[in-house]
């Protein structure tokens, strides 16, 4: 049974962290397209960041803010987003996954549009790894226990 | 054994190309072309990224599957339902 950490300073320090790290991961997705970075990698540091909220405060406040129903819904969007960019060319005459073929929907020419294809599959890279890694830190960090088991446990500290 | 393998290992590495050299097979065949026409063909300035999510997409929609699976597998083998009894 561990004592529910109580320190400030962690507190505070990371509440002013979380939003500048979800900035910093969304920097990193979207410069990917010109520096280092991408999906990858923004999505870990977006993970990080729900993983830092759990540690400074407690899991069930993340539990509460991120469930993990929804995390097992982004985990399976972020592939479909991904495929499905790669599906829509098919019936657009081009091979799977050859974004140049979308700008036939989009009001772009064929250049840009593998640009914006790039970054759409780009999202869908993050949005999986960012709920996978949660997912999975959750997972083992409760044992798997949902939110409405956990409810009789006042103290926030998930012990059998 | 281990010292044996080792040994034709180093032996081997002595006959590699120098690193980096343009003439290198690796470096005259496809890397060129990425390198020359990934501006004017995804208008993309970073050829890593053109490379890894255009021309080789097919590779990281996987690697994205691979990452899929490890998350599914771990909500079976982790998570339970409410009442204890089946695995979610």
């Amino acid at each position: 049974m561990v004592k529910e950490p109580d320190d400030v300073i962690v507190r505070t320090v990371s509440r002013f962290m979380i939003p500048i790290i979800q900035l910093f991961s969304f920097y990193v997705y979207v410069h990917g397209h010109i520096s280092p970075g991408g999906g990858f990698q923004g999505g870990c540091i977006l993970a990080a960041s729900f993983i830092l909220m759990a540690v400074a405060f407690n899991i069930k406040e993340a539990n509460k803010l991120f469930k993990k129903r929804i995390a097992l819904f982004f985990i399976g969007f972020g592939v479909f987003l991904y495929a499905f960019t790669g599906v829509v060319p098919l019936f657009l005459q081009g091979n799977f996954l050859d974004y140049g073929y979308l700008s036939k929907i989009l009001p772009l020419n064929s250049v840009m549009a593998r640009y914006y294809g790039m970054a759409i599959i780009e999202l869908g890279v993050q949005i999986t790894v960012m709920a996978v890694m949660v997912s999975i830190f959750s997972d083992l960090v409760t044992a798997g226990r949902n939110e409405e088991m956990l409810k009789d446990n006042e103290d926030g500290n998930y012990h059998r | 054994m281990i010292t044996i393998f080792g040994t034709l290992l180093v032996v081997s590495a002595v006959d590699f190309k120098p690193w980096g050299d343009p003439l290198q097979p690796a470096s005259v065949h496809v890397s060129p072309r990425y390198i020359e026409r990934t501006l004017e063909e995804t208008g993309v300035p970073n050829v890593v990224t053109s490379v890894l999510a255009d021309y080789r997409g097919y590779d990281t929609l996987f690697e994205t599957s691979v990452i899929f699976t490890a998350g599914i597998v771990v909500i079976i083998l982790l998570r339970r339902q409410t009442d204890g009894k089946g695995t979610g």
